[in-house]
């Protein structure tokens, strides 16, 4: 049987939820990984690693966030991922709904900043991820989102 | 050397007006600064508003310790490269945060044992005089635990297959 490496975005806003992304990398050994946030300086982090820039929104900035919104459709449409995997935050949200209405698989990973509740970004998603987990243990419930473990260890 | 930050382009004029006069206070100019778009400006030490990435690094890279607000990106590299933090929470009831994020994270880290916090003004105002003497708190791997690592990476492969 030949079994193709599976295509992963790996995408997220800026600041703390790129550097958890990071955190992550040896999840995606053996697979294809195409990383996207929303600066280009953050290409250095990733190596030799394909890259992708998109456009930083928020829920309080309605025209960044439609730019945010396309940009990340048409990453999604161009690169065909088999898995799209988002730390968040209102980037990350709109990757995993497309990505799911697209037939790929999502996976959602709650950032360790939100200890005492879920984001809003983290709680939206969980209707739209097969995958839906948080870094904080006391937080995962039945119905809820899971705990593997955090970026933190 | 000290280095400072807010680690966004928002400003924390709460937590760089105290550090601002207590290094006046103690003729301290050891520090570097970066402190967002628009807010109080250092009289003290010298300051940017934004760093690159790379500049970023190399500040991080100098620093003995780190004082800055308590946003994971600038936590979870002080604690990568085992650099003493103290962290000052942004709040959202001063309308400097969206949520009350921050707190909470302080709040569990600092139960961890992970990092070191300033909850207020004052309580910053006194750490800042025992800063020489912090010490860095238990490092961590380069990433993310096994836990997690292996659960992500079993369900991509697994889905692959599916």
């Amino acid at each position: 049987m030949i079994t193709k490496k599976p295509k992963v975005l790996a995408i997220s806003s800026g600041g703390g939820h790129w550097v958890q992304l990071l955190r992550l990398r040896p999840a995606f050994d053996g697979a294809d990984v195409v990383y996207a946030t929303v600066k280009s300086e953050y290409r250095l982090d990733v190596g030799d690693a394909e890259f992708r820039v998109i456009h930083d929104g928020n829920r309080f900035q309605k025209i960044a966030l439609l730019k945010s919104a396309i940009s990340i459709a048409f990453i999604l449409l161009v690169e065909k991922p088999d898995l799209v995997i988002s730390t968040g935050a209102a980037p990350g949200y709109f990757a995993v709904r497309f990505g799911k209405l697209l037939g790929m698989k999502t996976i959602w990973v709650d950032s360790v900043a939100n200890a005492d509740e879920l984001s809003m970004s983290g709680q939206k998603a969980g209707e739209c991820v097969d995958l839906w987990l948080t870094q904080w243990p006391h937080l995962a419930k039945e119905g809820g989102p899971s705990f593997f473990g955090s970026v933190i260890s | 050397m000290i280095f400072v930050t807010v680690g966004t382009d928002q400003p924390f004029d709460r937590m760089v007006r105290v550090i601002d006069s207590w290094a006046a206070e103690r003729g301290r100019t050891d520090i570097f600064a970066q402190i967002g778009e628009g807010g109080w400006e250092p009289q003290a030490f010298p300051y940017a508003n934004y760093l690159s990435p790379p500049d970023f690094m190399e500040r991080f890279r100098q620093a003995r310790v780190i004082v800055a607000h308590a946003g994971m990106g600038t936590i979870l590299s002080a604690l990568h490269h085992g650099k003493p933090i103290l962290v000052m929470p942004k709040k959202a009831s001063l309308g400097e945060q969206r949520n009350e994020h921050q707190l909470a994270t302080a709040r569990r880290l600092n139960e961890m044992g992970k990092i070191h916090v300033a909850f207020d003004e004052a309580e910053l105002r006194v750490k800042l005089d025992h800063l020489d003497e912090m010490i860095a708190k238990d490092s961590i791997a380069p990433f993310a635990s096994p836990g997690l690592i292996d659960g992500l990476r079993g369900f991509i492969h697994q889905e692959a297959r599916a």
